[in-house]
């Protein structure tokens, strides 16, 4: 237990998503600008971030490891290749899925997230979340803390430069850094800011 | 097609690149510019998926159906990353456990799918193979020059070889550590930004709100 409370932690603020691995970034400053847009986004992250991490996990020692299909008789199969295009396939179905079940069941939660559910299949937060989950072997309790926790972060930075942003647009900024420009530098500043976070040991 | 290839190859370098103006691929790659040959094979690595997923796109452009196109360009998209992936671990271990994930990122560049949907699902498929050639490029030129000014002061070398004595080997260079840090990427791309407005002042954005100039009495 101690050490999936550390793992959350370490997710949400050490090693955030956005700000220090960079991913998510083409959604992190083109919907930024109002907070209530990125707090709906970040949530539709999040959500979508819990689902798909534990779901490839399960993908990935159920079919995919070496030795993963001797349950079908196939001890000496080794399917890792594929996985990127399987991970790949699940996000999107996962997002497909999501989206009607919400447009079945709760219409005003899909009015207020629907414009950003197709995004997400791009957001590259989603399928980092699930490479990193690969790449660092976890396990199921692991991953799905991971996810959870990976995709509060990504919520919180947004959450936070939407903020930001919304106070900055009345600052008298230089031509060539309007907009794009400064919008880089402060989300590199929130970076050093998040990084003060590192050495935190729980 | 008004535009002649010459000029599809280059616009996208400065005049529309797909990292300072499109804000297109930001995502994965910023976190590899640490060191100038890391830098230059995830560029070789985006100019080979942009330019051919565009190629293959726009010679199946006719038979994907409009409902489900978003599925089948991921699935060429990630048909070609798993064959860099693979070369790269095949043929350049040590780099490929740098890159990590970002590699396998490259499904989800922006760049790839916004050339994909944008200009590969209406146009033919020579002229789709030089539009994404050139996004390439111009998302490989940023990530090139980020990859120099980090490493070279940052570490004072260039593709591992000193430029810059410093001071830890007896030099006279003090090597400045943030920029091997990631917020560094995020300045250097908004000075780049601002380097290239300056010099291009038709790209730089409108203003949301005007400061009003009263004059003093």
């Amino acid at each position: 237990m101690e050490g999936l409370i550390s793992l959350a932690v370490k997710a949400i603020f050490v090693e955030n998503l956005a700000l220090s691995f960079f991913l998510g970034m083409c959604t992190f400053i083109a919907v930024s600008k109002k907070i209530s847009t990125a707090l709906g986004l970040g949530i539709s992250v999040m959500v979508v971030q819990a689902i798909t991490v534990p779901t490839n996990n399960l993908l990935l020692s159920y079919l995919l490891k070496p030795g993963a299909l001797a349950w079908a008789g196939f001890p000496d199969v080794d399917l890792t290749f594929l996985g990127l295009i399987s991970y790949i396939g699940v996000i999107a179905a996962m997002v497909q899925i999501l989206e009607m079940v919400l447009d079945k069941y709760f219409p005003p939660l899909y009015n207020a997230l629907g414009i950003f559910l197709p995004l997400i299949t791009v957001n590259c937060a989603i399928l980092g979340g699930s490479l990193f989950m690969v790449e660092r072997d976890y396990n199921f309790a692991e991953a799905a803390t991971y996810g959870l926790s990976s995709g509060f972060g990504w919520a919180l930075a947004i959450t936070a430069m939407a903020g930001v942003r919304e106070k900055l647009k009345y600052s008298d900024i230089p031509d060539g850094l309007q907009g794009l420009g400064i919008t880089f530098i402060t989300a590199g500043l929130m970076a050093m800011a998040f990084m003060s976070f590192s050495g935190v040991k729980l | 097609m008004s535009q002649t290839k010459k000029e599809m190859l280059v616009d996208p370098l400065v005049d529309n690149n797909p990292i300072t103006l499109q804000v297109l691929g930001i995502c994965s790659a910023l976190a590899v510019t640490s060191s100038l040959q890391v830098s230059m094979v995830m560029a070789l690595a985006v100019i080979f998926v942009t330019s051919f997923s565009s190629f293959f796109i726009s010679c199946l452009r006719n038979q994907i159906p409009g409902s489900i196109r978003i599925i089948v360009q991921m699935v060429i998209i990630a048909s070609l990353v798993i064959l860099v992936d693979q070369i790269l671990k095949a043929y350049a271990f040590e780099i490929s456990k740098t890159l990590s994930v970002f590699v396998g990122l490259i499904i989800t560049n922006c760049i790839v799918m916004g050339r994909a949907e944008a200009f590969a699902m209406k146009n033919p498929p020579v002229a789709s193979f030089i539009d994404g050639m050139g996004n390439g490029m111009g998302y490989g030129l940023i990530l090139l020059l980020v990859g120099f000014i980090r490493e070279l002061f940052g570490n004072g070398s260039l593709f591992g070889v000193t430029i810059l004595e410093t001071v830890n080997n007896g030099g006279w260079y003090v090597p400045n550590g943030m920029l091997l840090l990631p917020p560094s990427a995020f300045f250097i791309i908004g000075l780049i930004i601002w380097a290239f407005r300056t010099w291009k002042p038709n790209q730089v954005e409108e203003r949301e709100y005007k400061i009003q100039q009263v004059e003093a009495h």
